[in-house]
């Protein structure tokens, strides 16, 4: 029996020194003066430019990375809470944190100079970080580029019946741009709209927009709807090339403005410790080499003019973007849950 | 097990000392529901009422397909829970000592995991589906029937085949405990092998059975990821819709209580399973079960009747991930791999060590107070472990932010120094919201095997002038040992595998295996972290074998040990 009882020693301990060792690792990080994330997104994603900016500034950069709960956890943490930026991958995100209070407005003037007024909130509380553009895969094979849908309101039209895939309609992706058929139509013909488009899927909507192109390539529809930046990912990769191969990029335009474009983007939170440093690793990710950078290793659009976009986007074509603001987008999120409910989209 | 009450109040010393059990069980039952209660809370103020929207909408399918699943997968791990656990203990075939652990590999494979790698296989793109085209010329999806795996029959699938060790290793526990001379005298008096199965043995094992399909039962609730990838719609779904898309967790929490309204039925389930049949070993006497020599063809199919589960549930997974981390062992393999895996080692033995811990206070207090309130405590304390991980990680969240808040304010308005957050953010989050997740499996470990220790035990113990800790110490623990080292097994290998709270709850900079493979494989790129998910099922291996040699080892006085007789059981 004495031996469990040191079993049950050691372990108290460990948990002690284990907790006691994380305490003070973050208290000494909130000291020191290093920048705390709670990121929304991978962080394999983010971390190099993390990296080139540590370099730059001898500042470490922490992240706690979940797909979820992360607001929730900022505001149970309150005042005290250590983060200092929160990094969301979609503009829904973004205002949630905004509307739960747990942000804080910040203006500089490159912050305001670098980023077009229709990707930051008009008081400084979010901005976005780069755009990403849903658009069309079109099957090489079986979609001449004749026929090719040139906008999301031909994706109803019953002549692409049982040829059409995409994932959940309560995806965050999915949710945007219901939202800015909304902002567009509103809520009536955006619901004939999604009923369209439901009757036309040639599945239940499943898998991410990766798994969309593959039904593809394996024939099993015909067209897709999917973020820019997989088409640049999936090339990169050695089983998912052949998948990239057999489509051909498409850019619809959305009540015959532009191409729906989201955001990924950044708030500084309104306990931030590190304000200061903050507020410079804002600046760096919004500065010229990180926003080239994002493109380059990531395949999504510079949200700052001017600043050229990787090789390969360029090569997939011109991206006029809906112009929309963002703000309308995210106010009718809900309204655009509820018809995804309301017309079944995923069942 | 009789209802003799314990008489504590011989000398007001003793009584004390007892209301120190009483009290501090209750208290660690108070901790443990807070965050159950923080969730209830949060039901009642969501920030926009959204039941009309969501009962004209898709309330009542989800609920629906959740009970569907639950039927499925309840189905699913009762029969091959129950038909691998008799063939191995009442049945002789080639291969069958081998198979009595590998039944329970399955355990150490994560459900997501699982349920990646088949879609992978079977979907219209895998190999499978490539041969058959290549095969018979077919070129699209149009031109043959496949079964859809990203459907509600491939979720059973999956589940089933990933849950029924939980079946398993309690059906051949209670198997082994039967009396053999009950079984002999079955078949003297003109019984076959199948008539004394179903009208001797499986009755007798009834309520071992149904504690395994509740808990099966119990995780099927819980689960988010593989319902998630195969696209079934059930409650766990449209609680995160609801919550994330409509950014109102308040409505989310709603649907959270909803669900407990299926954990009731379960238990209600578990409840009418088990009535009236606590029945005890009138013997002591332990013959090796008679071995029923299986031939010809009856082995070839007991063999593959224990193989096929093997082998879906845990050789297909486990050589896929295999094949990927040596194809992609460059990108698997890098300095931080030895890290992740001494978190998630760590982290996993201090859970298994909490959890149990706790469990015994928890357990030995309801034996000692034998109240009503207090086993109802007990009860709601051990519900986390059907509320879905990231629900659970914002009810945790909840009552350790408020205390940690509380500490600052105070420390700030007294001595003028801010502490920050103490415990949120730290490991200590983390295996508080492991222990409230797991406690189901360690509480019903230590609580059925408290149970099998007779009162008189502690009678002679305490008339002998031995306190309540005392007794616990020197009788009870040497006593119930193997159950607690069983169920701090479980809930290393279910903790090794947890993801969803990890991830919320975690400090920063901190990834354990768990949450490096999620990673890559919400990115459609699990091969490059399959070396990760393949040392969590390595990890899960070493203690389910050590699991399974245990409870074959017959005990002094004479059975084998009593495995994991887990949740939501009563001794009494």
């Amino acid at each position: 029996m004495r031996k469990s009882a040191y079993t049950v020693a050691s372990a108290t301990l460990a948990v002690f020194l284990l907790g006691g060792a994380a305490m003070a690792d973050q208290q000494a990080a909130v000291n020191a003066g290093e920048v705390n994330v709670y990121s929304y997104r991978q962080p394999f994603l983010i971390q190099p430019m993390f990296d080139a900016f540590t370099r730059d500034t001898g500042v470490k950069v922490n992240v706690v990375f979940a797909p979820k709960g992360l607001v929730e956890r900022l505001k149970q943490e309150g005042a005290n809470s250590p983060a200092d930026l929160i990094f969301t991958v979609d503009i829904g995100r973004l205002t949630d944190a905004y509307e739960a209070g747990v942000t804080q407005p910040v203006e500089t003037a490159s912050l305001t100079n670098a980023i077009p007024q229709s990707f930051r909130q008009d008081n400084g509380h979010w901005y976005g970080l780069t755009q990403r553009a849903r658009i069309l895969y079109a099957s090489k094979e079986r979609v001449s580029p004749e026929d090719a849908p040139k906008t999301y309101e031909e994706l109803a039209d019953p002549k692409w019946a049982g040829r059409i895939c995409t994932r959940s309609g309560s995806h965050v992706y999915q949710v945007a741009l219901t939202s800015a058929m909304i902002a567009h139509y509103g809520e009536a013909r955006a619901e004939d709209w999604l009923r369209g488009v439901k009757a036309n899927l040639a599945r239940k909507p499943q898998g991410n927009d990766r798994a969309q192109v593959k039904a593809i390539k394996e024939g099993e529809c015909d067209i897709s709807l999917g973020n820019n930046y997989y088409f640049g990912k999936m090339l990169q990769n050695e089983e998912q090339f052949a998948w990239a191969q057999s489509v051909y990029p498409v850019f619809p335009t959305l009540g015959g403005d532009g191409t729906h474009v989201n955001i990924s983007g950044m708030a500084l939170t309104k306990a931030s410790p590190n304000k200061d440093n903050a507020v410079r690793l804002m600046e760096f990710l919004t500065g010229n080499l990180a926003q080239q950078m994002y493109s380059e290793q990531n395949f999504e659009y510079p949200i700052v003019a001017g600043v050229p976009e990787a090789g390969l986007l360029r090569s997939m074509g011109e991206l006029s973007a809906d112009s929309l603001d963002l703000d309308e987008v995210a106010a009718h999120r809900k309204a655009a849950i509820k018809l995804v409910d309301k017309v079944g989209y995923n069942d | 097990m009789s209802s003799t009450t314990i008489d504590m109040a011989h000398s007001p010393a003793r009584a004390r000392s007892g209301r120190v059990w009483l009290f501090g069980g209750a208290l660690v039952a108070v901790l443990v529901a807070a965050p159950l209660i923080a969730i209830t809370v949060l039901a009642l103020f969501p920030s926009e009422n959204i039941w009309g929207h969501l009962i004209s909408t898709v309330l009542p399918r989800h609920s629906w397909n959740t009970l569907v699943l639950m039927f499925g997968n309840g189905l699913g791990v009762f029969v091959i829970g129950t038909t691998t656990a008799w063939l191995t203990s009442t049945c002789r075939f080639p291969g069958r000592r081998t198979f009595e652990w590998a039944l329970l590999l399955p355990l150490a494979v994560p459900a997501y995991i699982v349920a990646f790698v088949y879609t992978d296989i079977l979907e219209f793109a895998g190999p499978v589906q490539g041969v058959l085209r290549d095969m018979f010329g077919w070129t699209s999806a149009r031109d043959y029937w496949f079964p859809d795996i990203r459907t509600m029959g491939g979720a059973i699938f999956v589940m089933s085949f990933v849950l029924y060790p939980y079946v398993y290793l309690l059906a051949r526990a209670s198997f082994q405990e039967q009396s053999a001379v009950l079984l002999e005298v079955s078949r003297t008096l003109g019984r076959g092998p199948w008539q004394t199965f179903f009208h001797v043995a499986l009755p007798l094992a009834r309520p071992a059975i149904v504690v395994g399909v509740a808990l099966a039962l119990m995780e099927t609730l819980a689960d988010f990821g593989t319902v998630d990838f195969f696209a079934v719609n059930t409650l766990t779904r449209s609680v995160f819709n609801v919550w994330l898309g409509m950014g109102n967790a308040g409505g989310a929490a709603q649907i959270a209580l909803v669900m407990l309204g299926f954990v009731l039925l379960v238990i209600a389930f578990e409840r009418i399973g088990r009535r009236g049949r606590q029945y005890h070993q009138t013997t002591n006497r332990y013959i090796a079960t008679p071995q029923h020599e299986l031939r010809g063809l009856r082995a070839v199919a007991a063999i593959l009747a224990c193989f096929i589960p093997v082998a879906v549930g845990f050789l297909v997974p486990a050589g896929v991930l295999l094949r990927h981390s040596i194809v992609f062992f460059d990108q698997s393999w890098n300095a931080d791999f030895f890290g992740f895996a001494r978190n998630s080692l760590l982290l996993a033995a201090i859970a298994a060590v909490a959890v149990i811990a706790v469990a015994v206070f928890l357990a030995y207090g309801q034996r000692l107070s034998r109240s009503r309130s207090f086993t109802m405590l007990a009860r709601i304390s051990i519900l986390g472990y059907a509320v879905p991980g990231a629900v659970l990680a914002v009810g945790v969240l909840i009552p350790l932010a408020r205390f940690d808040n509380a500490v600052d304010a105070f420390m700030r308005d007294w001595f003028g120094i801010s502490t920050g957050l103490l415990l949120s953010g730290t490991i200590f989050a983390l295996v508080f919201a492991y222990v409230v997740r797991f406690l189901a499996v360690g509480f019903g470990a230590v609580e059925s095997s408290l149970g099998q220790v007779r009162p008189t035990m502690d009678m002679a113990a305490r008339s002998l002038g031995a306190g309540p800790g005392r007794t616990l110490w020197r009788i009870h623990m040497p006593l119930v040992r193997g159950s607690l080292l069983a169920g701090a097994t479980i809930v290393f290998v279910d903790t090794m595998k947890e993801l969803p709270a990890t991830l919320i709850l975690r400090p920063f900079n901190f990834d354990t295996l768990a949450t490096h493979v999620y990673q890559f494989a919400s990115d459609e790129l699990l091969e490059q972290s399959a070396l990760s998910a393949l040392t969590i099922v390595a990890a899960g291996i070493v203690p389910v074998v050590l699991l399974s040699r245990a409870m074959n080892r017959p005990r002094r006085g004479g059975r084998a040990l009593t495995p994991i007789e887990a949740g939501l059981t009563d001794s009494r």
